[in-house]
């Protein structure tokens, strides 16, 4: 150990997170918190069943207090859900947010090591040290405040995107409601019937369209496109192309609301758009009383749940559902046989319509994904379970259930806002489960099918929670954000030759020339990820919170055991 | 936007109710949660980890507990139930019965010195009656608030006016017997989001699980209690163990829709189950490589983000085996190993299999409580006493300003009851605003 790393006055406190049996099973954390305490520079170190919890919290406090500590270290989960709660926690005791350390020992050790216990406490040892000696040098930062504009903008003008814009508007804030049709509505306007109270599409939709346009607030542009976006949370510059027109909008939040679009079957099971259909065909024809057919035969999951898409749209069954009863309800002497392969009818009214499809005569056989029905002529052969062989049976109408798939130009807007798609080219929300309803970027949220198939009440859902998440911004007059981000400071100036690779590389465009012909770095866009400082060959550009010096400690701490 | 003066209500601080107090606090509208168990974080806080990405529950559970406690918008009312309800949407009073802790909230420290000295042994309900408890507790490891209760129905000093043992050892003076129910008026409450959640089917019937040798053999438990069982923080300390002689499993069977999606128990389906079942056994499996799982099912529902996926890493990673049946019969055989014997639907057979452990995914049911909450707060309830909501309208009660979010109007896995509860912060935040 080099006597330089011995500062007097930096006192390091250490918690070592048995994160229940993810991290304790595994390795040993008590043995972590006394290794931890032999580092230089720690003047306290211990190891708790759960750091997050109240009493883990307390426990941090107590220490900062007993052993006059002025950085905390701790090694648990991930700082992607923990961080924020860990840097409130040291404030509360009076120590800036940034003399805090994150160690990773769970995502980044116990768990991707899980075979291999040995060397996950070994490595744990090695990043608790690299965590140690990083802490050292940190700095104390202030976070930026930058004001808000209580105004939203939502993308998207179907069921969704329209309850969050009411919302929005409703509770006060000038909400622009961008639809790239030339009506509002979306899938609702192509719907007959809406399972399961089997309500008049058109009826429900104009009802909405109508309480849109009569609201307060609320300013729609139909037939427009988001081309850009410019700024940051709480104050973005969006431009929107009506008709070759440019309209120039500044809001605090933005919702995703696009919805999503319906796959064509092409080469399934001879789809000819005849009379071999999709679901979405029939139901003009079910509404213009157009349905000639006496045997109809439908098959679920045509395109969805193999290995091309693997995932189920969870609509197809409960319209296939709808599409049948009402039929038999208009002619019940109509057969209708529906193949399936999970009926996926959760809760308590879906359950409720299967079984009443069931005795309305709508028959059911069960199909698995390695004995597929196959279409020849008129008639269908399909693999019986329950019987255990092949039965035939004669069509005059087939109907295919396919799925909602993401949209063509989901990617082009996923760009424009900087945010993610998920492999299917849904977007990608910042936590599955506990933010289902938020982009990792603060200030842009997400409802709806873009985000993943749902039917229209949970569609509404996520339209009122994506306007809730926004308007946790939009209620404040100013906003902190992040304090993390790259510098150039008045000393490194010099340095700067102007050579501008920072400016091309950022991804966010928070950095450009001057008046003066100099780098500004444009904080509040700057998200901290660090290229530009990675990129600056003469090392003008300084990443707070991770400057080189920090990065360097950390190496040295790996490297000098 | 700040000042708005009307305050609301959330009954109920599961992930549900904690979403809609955090969405509507961070709006700045001052939220009342209240909370009828010690401590906040309802079913959530009991589960092991969360499909479909195998998130440790209490992990992501605990910042958003701590965030309660914490933000100046929220004010925590544990251990507290509604008795009243007056007045009309836009402003609304309400009276909570906040019972008596026999613990000052203010100086406990919860250092666990009265819990270590207490003679008391009772079933611990966190844990599912797998483990005692003393009769002076912490709801959970975890819980938030972090402060004692003393169970007043099993301390010895209200039962036969002895002991007081932990008021001795408590070095906080933080004991006080002589606490009294407290009844707590609150005026300007604009809006009342209620989010009492669930409970299952053994908490009130066990005719159903009967059939299925639950409470009659010892291998056959809940899911909720295969779920503690999982648990570090739980009665096996996350070891799988039998509770007939303690061995560790080599097979398990996960039996679905247990009282659910039949005409003897509850029509409808349990929603999550399918889900958190694989889930369950994925854990299981990575507590030992080698055991294997027996999943039995009627249909495989499994619609959300990642969830087909997620079967199939379940099947092709995890090793098991999904089989389409109907059950049978259960019995044990002189090592009180469960023997299954069962319809292949797949095959139209009859077979049998003995595991080691079945696993019983029982039915959601509407929380105990509701039909008087819904008498006090007067909104309208659906056949199986579930919170009816209109259609398309997924959060509105019957009554106006009342809103709802989470399993108590409908089965519902966490992102949705997430989704609702921020659906209903907003859905409030309109009348609040005067929209």
């Amino acid at each position: 150990m080099s006597e330089q790393e011995k500062k007097e006055d930096v006192r390091i406190g250490i918690f070592v997170c048995h994160c229940g049996s993810n991290i304790g099973g595994l390795i040993d954390c008590k043995a972590l918190a006394e290794y931890a305490k032999t580092l230089p520079n720690v003047a306290h170190a211990e190891d708790n069943l759960f750091t997050c919890s109240e009493t883990g919290l307390a426990s941090i406090k107590k220490a900062v207090e007993e052993h006059d500590l002025n950085r905390v270290v701790v090694a648990s989960c991930t700082p992607r859900t923990h961080e924020p709660l860990f840097r409130e926690c040291i404030s509360e005791v009076g120590l800036n947010r940034y003399l805090f350390n994150f160690v990773n020992i769970r995502d980044q050790c116990t768990w991707v090591h899980m075979k291999y216990p040995k060397e996950a406490y070994e490595k744990a040892k090695d990043l608790i040290r690299m965590g140690a000696y990083r802490a050292v040098i940190l700095e104390p930062l202030d976070t930026i405040i930058v004001n808000v504009n209580p105004g939203a903008l939502v993308i998207g003008g179907g069921v969704a995107g329209m309850h969050a814009a009411l919302n929005l508007s409703r509770q006060g804030f000038k909400t622009y409601l961008i639809e790239k049709e030339d009506k509002l509505g979306g899938r609702l306007n192509s719907l007959y019937k809406l399972f399961p109270h089997d309500i008049d599409a058109s009826e429900f939709v104009e009802n909405i369209k109508n309480n849109v346009q009569n609201a307060q607030n609320l300013e729609v542009y139909t037939s427009s496109k988001l081309k850009n976006i410019k700024g940051f949370i709480g104050n973005y510059e969006v431009e929107v192309e009506q008709d070759g027109k440019k309209i120039n909008l500044s809001v605090g939040a933005i919702i995703v609301a696009v919805g999503a679009s319906l796959l064509k079957p092409n080469n399934l099971f001879g789809y000819d758009g005849k009379n071999r259909i999709t679901q979405h065909e029939l139901e003009p024809k079910i509404k213009n009383n157009e349905i000639n057919a006496n045997n109809i035969v439908m098959i679920q999951c045509v395109g969805s749940r193999n290995d091309e898409r693997q995932y189920c749209s969870s609509v197809c069954c409960m319209t296939a559902l709808k599409n049948a009863l009402i039929i038999k309800e208009k002619k019940s002497d109509i057969n209708i046989t529906i193949l399936f392969r999970d009926l996926y009818t959760p809760g308590i009214d879906y359950e409720e319509y299967y079984k009443k499809a069931r005795k309305k005569g709508v028959l059911f056989i069960r199909y698995g994904l390695d004995k597929e029905p196959t279409v020849e002529g008129n008639q269908i052969k399909v693999y019986n379970e329950y019987i255990g062989e092949e039965i035939i049976i004669p069509y005059d109408l087939l109907v295919l259930s396919t799925p909602l798939i993401a949209n063509d130009d989901n990617k082009e807007l996923a760009q424009i806002l900087k945010v993610p798609l998920e492999v299917n080219n849904f977007f990608l929300e910042a936590h599955v489960k506990l933010r289902p309803n938020d982009f990792a970027t603060d200030g842009i949220y997400i409802g709806g099918s873009a985000k993943w198939p749902v039917d229209i009440t949970e569609s509404i859902t996520q339209g009122y929670a994506a306007a809730s998440r926004a308007s946790t911004i939009l209620s404040h007059e100013t906003i902190e954000i992040e304090g993390a981000t790259a510098y150039l400071p008045e000393w490194n100036k010099n340095l700067c030759k102007g050579c501008e690779v920072c400016i091309n590389i950022c991804p966010y465009n928070a950095i450009k020339k001057n008046e003066e012909d100099e780098i500004e770095i444009i904080e509040a866009l700057c998200k901290g990820c660090g290229v530009c400082g990675a990129a600056c060959t003469k090392k003008a550009i300084i990443i707070k919170h991770f400057t080189n010096e920090q990065i360097l400690a950390e190496i040295y701490a790996f490297g000098g055991k | 936007m700040e000042e708005a003066s009307k305050r609301a209500l959330v009954i109920g601080g599961g992930i549900a109710g904690i979403q809609a107090s955090l969405d509507l606090a961070d709006m700045g509208i001052h939220v009342d949660l209240i909370e009828k168990k010690p401590c906040i974080g309802g079913k959530m806080a009991q589960l092991d980890k969360t499909f479909p990405t195998n998130d440790c529950s209490i992990c992501i559970l605990a910042p958003k507990l701590s965030e309660c406690y914490r933000n100046l918008n929220i004010t925590l009312y544990s251990y507290s139930e509604v008795q009243k309800v007056e007045g009309i949407v836009g402003n609304f009073s309400v009276e909570i019965l906040k019972h008596a802790r026999y613990v000052k909230e203010d100086l406990c420290i919860n250092c666990g010195l009265c819990v270590e000295k207490c003679p008391m042994r009772v079933e611990d309900e966190f844990d599912r009656q797998l483990r005692k408890r003393r009769a002076i507790y912490m709801y959970y490891l975890q819980g938030v608030p972090a402060i004692m209760t003393i169970d007043k129905k099993n301390c010895l000093w209200f039962t036969k006016e002895a002991c007081r043992i932990c008021e001795k050892n408590c070095e906080k003076e933080a004991i006080d017997f002589n606490q009294k129910d407290e009844l707590i008026k609150i005026n300007n409450i604009g809006s009342i989001i209620v989010a009492t959640g669930y409970n299952l089917i053994e908490d009130i019937d066990n005719d159903i699980l009967k059939n299925y040798g639950y409470q009659k053999y010892r291998n056959v438990v809940t899911a909720l209690e295969f779920e503690r069982m999982l648990s570090a923080s739980g009665p096996q300390e996350g070891h799988i163990k039998r509770i007939s002689d303690g061995e560790e499993p080599k097979k398990i069977a996960y039996l679905q829709c247990i009282g659910s999606r039949t005409d003897r128990g509850a029509k409808y389906c349990s929603s999550i189950c399918c889900m958190y079942t694989t889930k369950e056994a994925m854990i299981a499996h990575e507590h030992d490589n080698e055991l294997e799982s027996y999943i039995f099912y009627i249909d495989m529902r499994a619609g959300g983000k990642g969830f087909q996926s997620f079967l199939r890493r379940g099947e092709a990673e995890y090793d098991i085996k999904y089989i389409k049946s109907k059950i049978a019969e259960i019995s044990i055989d002189k090592n009180e190993s469960p023997i299954i014997v069962y319809e292949d639907l797949d095959t139209s057979e009859i077979k049998k299999l003995k595991v080691d452990i079945v696993v019983l995914a029982t039915c959601i049911i509407p929380p105990e409580g509701i039909v008087k909450l819904a008498e006090v707060i007067g909104f309208e309830l659906d056949d199986y006493n579930f919170i009816k909501t209109p259609p398309f309208s997924p959060v509105k009660t019957s009554r106006d300003g009342i809103f709802t979010c989470g399993c108590v109007h409908e089965p519902m896995d966490i992102p949705r009851s997430v989704a609702e509860g921020s659906s209903a912060a907003a859905r409030a935040a309109e009348i609040i605003r005067g929209g």
